[in-house]
């Protein structure tokens, strides 16, 4: 029995202060707002009727008017305001709305700020500031944007780091589509500055914006097949060849290879290769592990690099 | 009072004869809501004798008088109702010569202060509280939205848009500990740590719980190990309980949450110092605390994945600090310079 009260009493506290502000709203509207069947609301108004001040005389009863469909507050009882949030109520509302607020394109943030600030202080100190947090990782935060861009047909400023580049860098996109593969989540999207179709990591963008102008993705422009997967090699891409030791031994797994042969304790790996940068990278930090191979130029180049930066550190 | 009048009027109320259940339900509803009138209409403290006499419902089933005993238990339930719903019931007695306390509730104390939004702040809270996934905090989030409509707003659900950040709560400690931080109270639970054969228990002095990659965390000075420590809230096992009184602890003044709980523990983080140049050196900028005049901060505690980013970014950064990081990157460059 205690149950059911819990449940219903807050609403019985509620109503008569819900009402009071709203003259003459239908029973059908009401209920909905308290997300009841119009049965139950008008056992509920019905209910109240029999409540008031003690002595519970003629003047001192809850009174309601009912016209038609609609209903009024002619007498209060007193029951003018709702009672105050509880910390837990206060604490869900607060966490929600810090969390919109940490997400962009969801919601208008000044207003969000604005709201937060009020429930804050109708809370009166029932939220300690400091005592819960939220954080939300990247994807969390950018995938409601990035979906509304693509809803919208709205183009999009991204900062995205390139891994294969080592940088992070400031370009205009038109969205086409989100989608996940291998448990990553991507964005693809037409990039105005390289004028190709791209695919974003969304744990690599590091802030998108909505632009106001439309997307303009160029005519006959088609999301790319993925079933191969999200980065497919092709002919006119570098091919080089690279010998990994066996602590490397995953980079003929992690990027589609086409040739893999044993050559004594590690392998010797050949694969398309759309930009050498990231050759670079994992060659100079791989502590001799990664060698390549060919071509020479690139062998030479990683020669010459690994000398420009060693010499920062003369004498050592 | 125009219109049609519903058929029922208090006056012509009757004795009430072979009650269900559902009718008992509706007759402690109603006894409460004149209670909770009765008890905001006081600025006196009100005995219980005094409250059996003015608010109807005490009486037994049959409408004769409830024996004391019976009486005594209706009221004893009641009143944990009515706190468990955060109503404030005051205790206290008007003057010294009272022989026993009274009750009342201060209007002040009860009612919700002046609050109002405009269009934009009242979508931006109905869509808050959409973000709940399961009922731990989303139960509390509607009521919360009840009680803003209940003061004049019209906040509504609105329609959400096509992706929003799911805030999962069903985890059942969560709202003890939220409480328990929030009050500076010290807890302890069994906590079943990822290889460990048995639950442990812990005491905590908690101070923050934070939701963190789609899993909430509790952080604070565990009493056992004499540290900070986090804990996981879905790998507690069983109820959460209180240890002594609330403000049993003092709050460290500054506390990263996020640090604590991302393994960024304390003391075991080193420095290093990079110079950048240029536009490269990518990921060090991602992972640095920070840039100043080309050189970045970096916390790190593992020195061959560091060395191995700042060799990888080529002639674009240059390690400066600690010594044993520099040598580790000259290593790793001499070896692909061909001068190993």
């Amino acid at each position: 029995m205690a149950g059911a009260n819990l449940e219903r009493l807050p609403r019985l506290l509620a109503l008569v202060p819900y009402l009071q502000a709203r003259p003459g709203i239908s029973v059908a509207d009401a209920a909905a707002d308290f997300n009841v069947t119009e049965a139950q609301l008008r056992k509920d108004l019905t209910l109240l009727w029999m409540c008031g001040l003690p002595g519970h005389g003629p003047g001192d009863l809850i009174d309601l008017s009912f016209e038609g469909e609609s209903v009024s507050v002619i007498f209060d009882a007193g029951m003018s305001r709702p009672l105050r949030l509880t910390a837990e109520e206060a604490l869900a509302l607060v966490v929600a709305l810090r969390t919109l607020a940490e997400t962009p394109g969801l919601a208008d943030t000044d207003a969000v700020q604005r709201a937060l600030a009020k429930v804050e202080r109708a809370a009166g100190g029932a939220v300690d500031d400091s005592t819960v947090a939220v954080e939300l990782d990247e994807i969390e935060r950018l995938q409601p944007l990035l979906q509304r861009s693509i809803d919208e047909g709205r183009a999009l400023r991204l900062k995205y780091y390139s891994a294969s580049r080592d940088e992070t860098s400031e370009r205009t996109v038109d969205p086409l589509r989100l989608f996940e593969a291998d448990g990553r989540d991507y964005l693809e999207a037409w990039c105005r500055q390289a004028e190709g179709l791209r695919v974003f990591r969304l744990d690599r963008i590091e802030d998108a914006t909505l632009l106001d102008e439309p997307a303009a993705v160029p005519e006959g422009v088609q999301p790319r097949d993925i079933a191969e997967g999200v980065y497919q090699p092709a002919s006119e891409h570098l091919l080089a060849m690279l010998r990994v030791g066996p602590a490397y031994a995953w980079v003929a797994d992690y990027y589609v290879a086409e040739d893999v042969v044993e050559d004594g304790a590690g392998l010797r790996v050949s694969l398309r290769v759309a930009d050498p940068a990231w050759v670079r990278t994992l060659v100079l930090g791989s502590a001799g592990q990664v060698e390549v191979l060919s071509p020479e130029w690139l062998a030479e180049d990683l020669r010459a690099e690994a000398g420009r930066a060693l010499a920062a550190y003369a004498g050592r | 009072m125009s219109g049609t009048r519903a058929p029922l009027r208090a006056s012509q109320r009757s004795p009430r004869t072979g009650i269900s259940f559902e009718d008992m339900a509706a007759r402690r509803a109603e006894r409460l809501v004149n209670l909770v009138i009765c008890l905001l209409s006081t600025r006196q403290f009100l005995t219980a004798e005094r409250i059996r006499d003015a608010v109807p419902g005490y009486e037994a089933a049959d409408g004769a008088k409830a024996t004391d005993e019976a009486f005594k238990r209706m009221f004893e339930r009641d009143k944990a109702e009515l706190r468990e719903l955060g109503i404030p019931l005051e205790t206290g007695r008007n003057s010294t010569f009272d022989a026993e306390d009274g009750y009342r509730i201060r209007r002040g104390d009860y009612e919700l202060p002046a609050i109002e939004f405009d269009a934009a702040e009242a979508a931006a809270v109905g869509l808050a509280a959409r973000l709940w996934q399961s009922a731990t905090l989303g139960e509390p989030a509607r009521q919360a939205l009840i009680k803003l409509r209940a003061a004049g707003t019209d906040v509504r659900a609105a329609d959400a848009p096509g992706a929003v950040p799911h805030l999962d709560a069903s985890d059942p400690s969560l709202p003890a500990l939220l409480e328990a931080a929030r009050t500076s109270t010290v807890v302890r639970f069994d906590y079943q740590k990822s290889g460990a054969e048995a639950p442990l228990r812990r005491t905590l002095e908690p101070w923050g719980v934070l939701s963190w990659r789609r899993r909430w965390y509790v952080a604070g000075f565990d009493r056992d190990r004499g540290e900070p420590r986090s804990f996981r809230l879905s790998r507690i096992t069983g109820p959460v309980e209180t240890v002594g009184k609330p403000r049993a602890f003092e709050r460290p003044e500054k506390v990263d949450l996020l640090d604590m709980v991302s393994g960024r523990r304390w003391g075991d983080d080193r420095l290093a110092l990079v110079g950048v140049s240029g536009s490269g050196a990518g990921q060090l900028r991602r992972i640095a605390q920070s840039e100043v005049e080309g050189v970045l901060t970096i916390n790190f505690t593992d020195r061959n994945w560091l060395a191995r980013v700042i060799a990888g970014a080529g002639a674009s950064a240059v390690a400066l600090e600690p010594p044993d990081l520099v040598d580790a990157v000259v290593e790793r460059l001499r070896s692909v310079a061909g001068e190993a």
